[in-house]
């Protein structure tokens, strides 16, 4: 299942015992300031999870896949983000751990046999 | 923008809250989106954007220093795609 909007609320609500209205109103707040930080053209870092950096893209020729038809693409500005060492870290571990798991059950399941 | 000004912006227009909850309610935000992918989730904020995990096959790769050979284990990254609202604002100045 996909984290939310909806589920970062109830985590202020469960955790920090923020009320309802104010947790969603937080959870708004916390994304807005970081879209207000980009759209003004400055970066945002936010250390132990990553960097939203800004990247300009110049002008480039592209094609419609479907008809072929050729099409600019404009100059443009677009966010790129960076996972920090730490949430990467903590992304490899975890998905060590469940194929081990995986190739231990696959030996349950061949000894079983 | 660093987390602590973040945080510091939060607060001014939240003065209902103390800083200090402010600052806890940052870091319980980050802790979940950082454990939803940790735990293989996905992230999903209408207006901001998604983030998911990527797979990275298995690659010989090579020290730099020594030139030695060495396998690279397959691995997922954590990726993030801008939703449209963020796309259309960062592009509009």
């Amino acid at each position: 299942m996909a984290l939310t909007k909806a589920d970062l609320a109830e985590a202020l609500y469960n955790e920090l015992g923020l009320n309802k209205r104010e947790a969603k109103e937080f959870v708004e707040l916390f994304f807005e300031k970081i879209r207000a930080s980009l759209s003004a053209g400055e970066s945002v870092k936010l250390s132990g999870f990553g960097n939203f950096d800004l990247r300009n893209k110049n002008p480039r020729p592209g094609r419609n896949p479907k008809t072929g038809e050729e099409i600019p693409i404009s100059a443009r500005r677009v966010v790129t983000f960076r996972a920090s060492h730490k949430l990467k870290e903590r992304v490899e571990e975890n998905a060590q751990s469940k194929s081990e798991d995986f190739n231990n059950q696959a030996e349950l399941n061949a000894g079983s046999r | 923008m660093t987390k602590s000004e973040l945080i510091e912006k939060l607060s001014a227009s939240q003065p209902q809250l103390d800083d200090r909850d402010v600052e806890l309610a940052v870091k319980e935000l980050l802790e979940q989106m950082s454990s939803a992918l940790a735990g293989g989730d996905r992230i999903e904020v209408r207006g901001f954007g998604s983030f998911s995990l990527h797979y990275r096959p298995p690659r010989m790769g090579r020290n730099p220093k020594t030139g030695a050979a060495v396998e690279v284990p397959d691995k997922h990254v954590p990726h993030f795609k801008p939703g449209k609202e963020l796309r259309e604002r960062v592009n509009n100045l």
